[in-house]
């Protein structure tokens, strides 16, 4: 159930900044602990410039949730882009300091607790994610 | 069921006109609930307020308790919930005390008309006092709810303490089971007495851990990787024979992360460390 | 476009990342970096980043390139005040920042750089040495006469 949400567009290297600082404000409001604000904005952080680098740009939508028993923060991030032909290379831990050949998507997926990924070749890719207070 | 701003409007008139006799025999029914444990002037007090918020909320046509004119009702059912709830009443008392106020009423409306209209009226009335109660009991189910969570964390502060041992040495002696929340703080705040003293060592002593299993090797790992990110280094304590035998057995590796079996050999180990540091020709 | 101000404390660079940088700003600091190691001669870079309440895995490599970068212009770079909540989510990460030593602040990071050019043995001050050599060093230096 979502109580209010915000959407930003991706298309440029100031807009993952600007991602970043909404998702900064929408975790304080709901009160994320600060290791957990942390997380949700550094994945949020490199999903967003996926979107805009992978992706060809896109839009990020942040909302605050709330399942009843705890509060949360849901974001998605969507693209039109050429969407993700090999999930399981996308998911592989691609972070090496030549730059790797994954996505990271699998780190970004240890930072929160809910990731879901729709995707397909030629139409685009969404990753939805979620974040609980404890 | 909601009420109608006719309803609302009669019930307004209502509660003003007898508001002395109202709040009196509220609160004598609430004080005989709560069994002298709050003050009869305390009581009237409050009793007095809800009143007057019902009667404001009534004025402005509340049809129920979410609207708009019912917000200072609301504020005050919270203050009163939180009240009991930090004062060790229990949910029943509090909700009672707000259900008490349905006999209150329907003591004046006995005395008016027993027409379908007031038997209506008084339905309606009824059922908004109701959702008031409920509102109540969730406010109070809340508060305790906030009260035992602070005293969990404040349980995980006394049993996780950081002691600084020497100059840029810091310990933390881990007693008890290690489980994933646990571990967590324990992890945090050492991290956090790293930055806040400057200190590039930390002896994580697990002596008082009774069992070490892959989980809980994995949260210590994941502190020590951490702590050297930031530019300190973490040498494990306190490691009895079984836990060493368990260890091995599960094939846990911790690499090259120094290990001790006593904490005075850790910062043994530490100091010479240290010193080595600070000298200006690499120790032989 | 803003930019990372970079100060010279002599004989090293210090770097105060204090803004939530966009990748532009973060790849303008490698060049204007390498710009001054090479026209100051400095070599020791120090990057503070005790502000920062995030480094994601743009931050991560542009920190590694710095330090690899300083290193061919014969510079050591030091990256100092990382945060436990920065730290606790680079583990998760995955993201160890490979090649790139850390301090637990500005101090600190001093002491370890000066600490590294003594062993090395050319920090040019040679009063230091009285005879003996240094053991499992790299280019011996001239001892005092």
């Amino acid at each position: 159930m979502n109580d209010e949400s915000q959407q930003l567009a991706v298309t440029s290297d100031q807009d993952v900044v600007r991602v970043r600082q909404l998702v900064r404000a929408s975790a304080v409001a709901v009160k994320l602990s600060l290791v957990d604000q942390t997380k949700i904005v550094t994945a949020a952080s490199e999903l967003a410039r996926n979107t805009l680098v992978y992706g060809g740009g896109g839009s990020v939508e942040v909302a605050q949730v709330d399942n009843g028993r705890r509060k949360g923060i849901r974001i998605v991030f969507a693209d039109q882009g050429p969407g993700i032909a090999d999930l399981d290379l996308a998911f592989t831990d691609g972070y090496t300091s030549g730059g790797g050949l994954g996505l990271g998507l699998s780190g970004a997926r240890r930072l929160v607790d809910e990731f879901s990924i729709e995707t397909g070749v030629g139409e685009g890719t969404s990753i939805t994610v979620t974040k609980w207070c404890r | 069921m909601t009420l109608s701003a006719d309803e609302a409007a009669r019930f307004a008139t209502l509660l003003e006109e007898h508001q002395e006799a109202l709040v009196a025999t509220w609160t004598d029914r609430v004080a005989a609930t709560l069994r002298g444990r709050l003050s009869q002037a305390e009581l009237r007090r409050q009793t007095s307020e809800l009143r007057r918020g019902f009667q404001e909320a009534m004025a402005g046509a509340a049809p129920n308790l979410a609207a708009e004119p019912a917000a200072e009702l609301r504020a005050q059912l919270s203050e009163v919930s939180a009240q009991r709830a930090r004062q060790g009443f229990n949910a029943t008392e509090t909700a009672v005390s707000v259900f008490a106020f349905k006999e209150a009423v329907l003591g004046i409306l006995d005395g008016a008309s027993n027409d379908a209209t007031t038997f209506r009226d008084y339905v309606a009335f009824s059922s908004f006092v109701d959702e008031a109660a409920l509102f109540t009991f969730d406010s109070y189910v809340r508060v305790r709810e906030e009260l035992i969570a602070d005293q969990a964390e404040q349980l995980l502060e006394l049993s996780t303490p950081v002691v600084k041992l020497w100059e840029g040495v810091v310990a933390v002696p881990l007693v008890g089971t290690l489980d994933s929340a646990r571990a967590q703080v324990v992890m945090e705040r050492l991290l956090q007495t790293l930055v806040d003293t400057g200190s590039p060592y930390a002896i994580i002593d697990i002596t008082g851990v009774p069992a070490v299993d892959t989980q809980v090797a994995q949260h210590i790992l994941k502190t020590v990787v951490a702590a050297r990110l930031m530019g300190a280094d973490c040498i494990i304590s306190g490691i009895r024979p079984q836990i060493a035998q368990t260890i091995v057995a599960l094939g846990i590796e911790f690499g090259d992360i120094a290990t001790k079996s006593s904490l005075a050999d850790a910062l043994r180990y530490v100091l010479a460390k240290s010193s080595q540091a600070k000298n200006k020709r690499p120790e032989r | 476009m803003d930019r990372v101000p970079v100060l010279k404390i002599g004989d090293i660079l210090l770097v105060s990342i204090q803004i939530d940088m966009e990748d532009q700003v973060a790849l303008q600091l490698q060049e204007d970096l390498a710009d001054r190691i090479v026209s100051t001669g400095c070599h020791g870079v120090i990057i503070d980043i005790s502000a920062l309440d995030i480094v994601d895995s743009f931050v991560g490599r542009t920190l590694a390139t710095i330090a690899s970068i300083s290193k061919v212009l014969d510079a050591e770079t030091v990256v100092v005040g990382m945060r436990p909540a920065v730290a606790i989510t680079l583990v998760e990460l995955g993201l160890s920042l490979p090649g790139i030593r850390t301090a637990l602040n500005v101090e600190l990071g001093m002491d370890l750089l000066a600490r590294e050019r003594r062993e090395r043995g050319d920090d040019g001050d040679f009063s230091d040495y009285t005879g003996g050599g240094v053991d499992g060093g790299e280019t011996p230096a001239v001892p005092a006469s």
